[in-house]
């Protein structure tokens, strides 16, 4: 958005913000409506689609044979990739991955791998040899703002929703057989995003928030309400005690998120 | 690997490479290293070997990176292919493209971006080795060369990191403690403004241990800070030495 454009609605926005109240007509601790929908790709092992207001984010998850990495030989792998598709926003252009969509898909993969949300043990088929590799591909479909939180929702619903083929081995060779079974799973993390505008906190920044925001800052929490990933973003900066403020806004959300997923 | 992980504390409180809880690794900083940069400076933090340049403020590349209202901040944090136990492969990887987004994030709150606009500032970090925490050390380095290239700034910017090691909150993990303890909590820090710049996680720390991280983290921040203004005052030094002779 062009500077100009930012400084007016950075007026507006801070006027509302002296009120308590924001341009959509949230309160500063209140998410957009959520709507997730699981099963949504049949050809993937797992899917599911998240809706954060007008944000969109479709995530896939394919399963696969692999090798395990030597350090882990017990242990399946997961990996995490993001695309900003072009189609779901006018800045989004065709290409390799820039840092935005690096850093969503590594924000996405720790808050998943931090909190043992897989569990990597059970995904193993011969120790050191072959292992189970779980993919999970964050497509945003529409960019409306908060994509971290969005994607991370997403991600968990669409492992959660995964189902891998049952398999033996025979000769070294992974045969499938008939059946599935559900991946399975340790923790849900549910992250919250909390953006900092005119020195006051919010939850859930849109894109007009997004676009005039300070700085902005991501906790991964599971059901215990430990913290397992944080992510600090944006050329500004948070007081210590705005930090702390934050954790605690962030875990307490997460719980009523997790809540309302019935998670 | 399927040892059991050794105690990374003993039972008095020593960790495994002699350190106490709350102390940091030996630290040397330097300033003005390089004679083609601007800025410069190198940092030996533990065994983390780093040199960080800055240039500008000088035209963007590309061009239409440039912003109309301020000064545009670029940031490339790169690891050696010999600075870690199995050669790293030199193109840039998604581990290292993340953290040029986040060190560049840390500096930005430091620098007066709209006085100075159309222009750009580049940083280039180059990690020679590394034993834990290089973007800590990366940040403390590369706020020393912007210094050093005369670019004004509101505060210098430190970070240091804390963690959690055998269920103990720690200060300034090296290597094998990242790697084998349960939580890395790095932080980049504006003393004088008291001012957050990076924060990261990944473990799993209760509300309370994260806290303790924190502030452990910033503490270890003030001690660098002093030994940063000292590392920059020293440069003058000898000049001014230079001069009297």
């Amino acid at each position: 958005m062009s500077s100009l454009i930012t400084k007016v609605r950075l007026k507006q926005i801070e006027a509302l913000l002296e009120q308590g109240k924001r341009l959509d007509e949230r309160g500063l601790m209140d998410y957009r409506p959520i709507q997730i929908e699981q099963g949504v790709i049949e050809k993937a092992e797992g899917s599911a689609r998240v809706l954060l207001g007008k944000t969109e984010v479709l995530v896939g998850v394919k399963v696969e044979s692999g090798e395990p990495f030597p350090d882990t030989p017990n242990e399946g792998v997961m990996t995490v990739n993001a695309e900003l598709v072009p189609l779901a926003s006018p800045n989004f252009e065709p290409g390799p991955p820039d840092e935005n969509s690096i850093e969503l898909a590594r924000v996405v993969d720790r808050g998943i791998r931090e909190s043992h949300a897989i569990d990597t043990a059970k995904l193993c088929i011969e120790p050191g040899k072959k292992v189970f590799v779980v993919f999970v591909d964050v497509y945003v479909l529409n960019y409306d703002g908060n994509l971290i939180d969005a994607s991370a929702i997403a991600a968990i619903a669409a492992l959660m929703n995964t189902k891998m083929s049952n398999y033996e081995v025979k000769d070294g060779e992974v045969k499938i057989k008939q059946g599935y079974t559900q991946l399975p799973m340790k923790a849900h993390p549910v992250t919250v995003t909390i953006a900092k505008i005119c020195n006051k906190l919010l939850v859930d920044p849109w894109i007009e928030e997004e676009s005039v925001m300070d700085s902005r800052i991501s906790f991964a929490s599971n059901e215990k309400g430990e913290i397992c990933a944080i992510q600090k973003g944006g050329s500004g900066f948070f007081s210590p005690q705005q930090i702390l403020e934050a954790s605690k806004i962030a875990v307490e959300k997460a719980a009523e998120l997790r809540k309302q997923f019935d998670w | 690997m399927n040892e059991k992980p050794e105690k990374l504390i003993d039972k008095k409180g020593i960790r495994s490479d002699g350190r106490k809880v709350d102390e940091l690794r030996p630290l040397k900083l330097q300033v003005g290293v390089l004679s083609n940069a601007d800025g410069s400076a190198y940092i030996e933090h533990g065994k983390n070997k780093i040199l960080a340049a800055a240039f500008g403020p000088r035209e963007v590349h590309p061009k239409h990176l440039m912003q109309p209202d301020r000064m545009v901040l670029k940031v490339r944090y790169h690891m050696a292919p010999f600075s870690v136990q199995e050669r790293k492969s030199p193109a840039p990887s998604r581990r290292e493209v993340e953290l040029s987004k986040v060190i560049k994030e840390a500096l930005e709150p430091a620098l007066f971006l709209e006085l100075y606009p159309r222009t750009g500032v580049d940083v280039y970090v180059e990690v020679l080795q590394a034993d834990g925490g290089t973007r800590c050390a990366a940040i403390t380095a590369a706020a020393l060369a912007i210094a050093d290239s005369g670019v004004p700034m509101r505060d210098l910017v430190v970070a240091c990191a804390a963690g959690k090691v055998d269920d103990t909150v720690v200060l300034d993990l090296y290597d094998a403690e990242d790697k084998l303890g349960a939580a890395d909590v790095p932080v980049a820090f504006m003393p004088n403004l008291n001012a957050v710049t990076l924060l990261q996680m990944d473990g799993i720390l209760s509300t309370e241990e994260f806290e303790k991280a924190m502030n452990m983290a910033m503490e270890g921040c003030r001690k660098i800070y002093q030994m940063q203004k000292e590392a920059l005052k020293t440069k003058y030094m000898v000049v001014k030495e230079a001069g009297e002779e």
